[in-house]
């Protein structure tokens, strides 16, 4: 699947996008996150609160329990300060 | 009723937007605009820097906008937000809203407003005076406070 980052969580991560291949098991969009957690401390850091990061999954706001079958693209970003 | 939206980095003429929206219209009794601009924060900003997720953004507003419609008469509706580097004066946003009525448009226009602060993928960074690239605003409670009165 494609993952795309925005603002702090794009720079605190250190790329605007790539794809990855979680094992079995990462179900939801709070496993995902769980799962990027362990793989360097750049995703430590844009997930180290969980709760202020947003997600989408095919540009549509998602909560953290949303599943992950089918998606294409999940995008992570902080809350929007549009307008 | 179809919203026009765009999302675009040159700036935008709001009375231009508004004749194109009324033009040949004869049941159009209002229309509200709405237009943010970029402050300077009191001389500190040289810009603000706007980023957008593409493909997403524009989705989020036309759901936004297909809400507006569904809770007041709406004639005709456009969204404009701009992304990019944008100097202190300049525009931001346009929401234009009209309806046979006054009310209707007012109220269409400030739902339009709250939820895109909220609920459109877009973040703003600061440029400041000094020529360094300052922080990420920060969103704020009063935003979320304010798209929330709209439900329930």
């Amino acid at each position: 699947m494609k993952l795309v980052y925005f603002a702090w969580v794009r720079e605190r991560i250190g790329k605007t996008e790539e794809t990855v291949e979680p094992p079995e098991g990462i179900a939801t969009v709070a496993d995902l996150v769980r799962w990027l957690k362990g793989k360097g401390e750049e995703y430590e850091y844009a997930f180290e609160n969980e709760a202020v990061v947003r997600a989408a999954i095919d540009h549509v706001h998602v909560k953290p329990e949303a599943p992950l079958a089918g998606a294409r693209e999940i995008a992570f970003f902080p809350p929007m300060t549009g307008g | 009723m179809v919203a026009a939206i765009r999302i675009q980095s040159e700036p935008f003429d709001a009375a231009a937007e508004t004749a194109v929206l009324a033009a040949g219209r004869g049941d159009i009794g209002a229309t509200v605009a709405f237009t943010g601009f970029c402050r300077d924060e009191g001389g500190r900003l040289s810009a603000l820097e706007l980023e957008h997720y593409p493909g997403m953004a524009e989705a989020e507003i036309a759901r936004i906008a297909h809400e507006a419609e569904a809770r007041w008469p709406l004639m005709g509706l456009t969204v404009i937000h701009r992304f990019g580097l944008i100097r202190p004066g300049e525009t931001i946003v346009l929401v234009l809203a009209a309806s046979a009525h006054r009310r209707a448009a007012f109220e269409a226009a400030e739902f339009m407003m709250d939820y895109l602060k909220t609920r459109a993928p877009f973040w703003k960074r600061e440029h400041l005076k000094d020529g360094t690239v300052g922080a990420w605003v920060e969103a704020k409670g009063s935003d979320d406070a304010a798209t929330e009165r709209w439900s329930g």
